[in-house]
């Protein structure tokens, strides 16, 4: 009727509320009624970000220095135990940190996302992805910043410039679809229980000392077969070190990431998001009452 | 152009049915705590006891609303009331039977505009019509009359925890309300703000009646709705008991208040 409308379903005379079949609502509908609500992913997380003082300076500057006085702890941590670290391993650990934050990031604040919603959703229908996928959002404007302090620290430590960096985005691409279908998962299981969001950091500090963040991917695959023999596909099982093993490969030692990296990394965030936005799906209609 | 639709609209949906409910159940799976958590859930586990309650909380409920009505709805706490407000509002399917509904839903089904405390009165009428799925330009377009209807002053610009629970149910009624809905979904609205409020409230509503728009409205205050609705829905039980005059069925909830439910039959109805 009107060229500004976005929604066709909010303003279209007639709705009709039946039974989902098979748990999920319809595919067709559902994504776009989301598609049109995108405004909202936007607006939601700026303001959220402007009341967390995230956009003034002192905000930009907290969002750096905390993933950057983790890597100083870690860096004094490593060469404590090992007796030696240089300025590669420093840019590697820098550059590994930052993408675990934001990693970390979109499954701390997606999971509380729903729990979060409590009036909103009471209140108003929507697909309710708009909420994980908000932080999502979220936690990808704080990563920004840290990119750039990332870049000076290559230049600082005398890194390498390849066109292998350009590979990196597609790391980051796939931490970010593997974050949102766990974050996902996570914010559905916060609603049913609560206390999800305690076990969280445990886990994700766990997740940090099984990647190669610590340690560089080839010593993890030199380590595990010292140890256990010939299974360094083993550590293939955890999706972050394709992911963050790819990143600091292509962007701190600018050379070509080993192919199952590609492939493993692409082939686990299919899973996470594909899982995710199901389990998340099928389970949002019992998300009013449960709150 | 938007006059003309809207006046081929209003036409429309004077002689078009705006609810049409069919049969419609609803069952749910809940637990007992209000904070559910893994731990207590274990800990039900060890205990050998179902932590988790099937809530029937409405069972084949059939009925039909034309456009133009205001329908009052009542019962006892617990009664599927604002469940049944939900599921038309689309928030909560049906597990079983159809609703059709005609036209745009403003709801005012739990208090509070947004959900985000921390965020202004402006961001969250933003943010709670951006989900609802209004453009950037309605939302401006409504946003004055919003905050003047609220009467919040310089408080629209302040974070939302600074609210009195007056304020909160001012800005919330008003964004219901001048969402330009077809059909408008108001649960308990009159019974906090000041007398003013109420009144201007009140009016509010009937103008809105008035122009052929459909209103519902759950309310413990009866006479609020002999006053305001010239049709009634009594539920018990998540069962809808009558449907009519509000007169009528004021009066037989009334008895069935005195009498209880033993001298009323279930199948009556």
């Amino acid at each position: 009727m009107n060229a500004t409308r976005l929604d066709e379903d909010f303003t279209s005379s007639t709705h009709v509320y039946e039974p989902h079949r098979a748990g999920l609502p319809r595919f067709g509908k559902y994504f776009r009624a989301l598609w049109q609500r995108r405004e909202f992913i936007r607006e939601l997380s700026r303001t959220s970000m402007r009341a967390a003082n995230t956009l003034t300076v002192f905000g930009q500057i907290w969002l750096v220095l905390n993933p950057l006085l983790l890597a100083m702890v870690y860096f004094t941590l490593v060469f404590i135990i090992r007796g030696t670290a240089d300025s590669d391993f420093l840019a590697h650990l820098v550059a590994s940190i930052f993408a675990f934050t934001y990693f970390g990031g979109i499954l701390r604040s997606g999971a509380s996302s729903v729990t979060g919603g409590g009036k909103l959703l009471m209140n108003t229908s929507f697909p309710r992805l708009l909420l994980p996928l908000t932080e999502v959002r979220t936690a990808f404007f704080r990563f920004l910043p840290t990119l750039g302090v990332y870049l000076v620290l290559h230049i600082a430590t005398g890194q390498a410039w390849d066109w292998t960096m350009l590979l990196a985005p597609y790391f980051v691409l796939t931490l970010t679809l593997f974050g949102a279908g766990m974050g996902m998962i996570f914010a559905t299981a916060q609603v049913y229980f609560r206390d999800t969001a305690s076990f969280l950091p445990y886990m994700v500090r766990l997740w940090l000392y099984t990647s190669p963040i610590l340690w560089y991917p080839w010593e993890g695959q030199a380590r595990i077969q010292e140890v256990l023999g010939d299974v360094a596909w083993l550590l293939y099982l955890n999706p972050l070190y394709s992911m963050l093993g790819g990143w600091s490969e292509s962007l701190v030692r600018t050379s070509m990431p080993d192919t199952p990296m590609l492939i493993f990394s692409a082939a686990w965030s299919l899973v996470a998001i594909v899982t995710g936005v199901l389990f998340f799906m099928s389970k949002e209609r019992e998300f009013v009452v449960r709150l | 152009m938007s006059s003309v639709s809207e006046v081929q609209a209003v036409s429309e949906y004077s002689v078009a049915t705006a609810v049409k409910v069919e049969n419609v159940s609803l069952t749910y799976r809940t637990t007992f705590e209000r904070t559910p958590t893994f731990k207590t859930a274990l800990v039900r586990l060890g205990r050998g006891e179902r932590a988790v309650k099937e809530v029937e909380a409405v069972q084949d409920v059939s009925f039909e609303v034309p456009h133009g009505n205001a329908v009052g709805i009542i019962g006892a706490n617990g009664a599927g009331k604002s469940t049944l407000m939900r599921m038309i509002a689309g928030i909560l399917p049906p597990s079983q039977g159809r609703i059709e509904v005609d036209g745009r839903v403003s709801t005012l089904l739990a208090l509070g505009v947004g959900f985000n405390n921390q965020l202004t009165g402006r961001d969250n009428v933003i943010l709670g019509g951006l989900a609802g799925g209004l453009t950037r330009e309605e939302i401006h377009e409504r946003y004055e009359d919003i905050a003047e209807f609220a009467e919040l002053g310089e408080f629209i610009d302040m974070p939302m925890r600074t609210y009195s629970s007056g304020m909160f149910q001012r800005l919330a009624f008003s964004v219901a309300v001048h969402m330009d809905p077809d059909i408008l979904l108001i649960d308990e609205a009159l019974s906090a703000g000041d007398a003013t409020f109420k009144q201007k409230a009140a009016a509010k509503m009937k103008d809105l009646a008035a122009n052929a728009r459909t209103m519902f409205l759950v309310s413990h205050a009866l006479r609020s709705v002999k006053d305001m609705c010239n049709d009634a829905v009594w539920m018990h039980n998540g069962r809808l008991m009558m449907h009519g005059e509000p007169k009528e069925v004021i009066a037989e909830y009334r008895k069935f208040l005195k009498f209880g439910e033993d001298a009323y039959s279930m199948e009556d109805f």
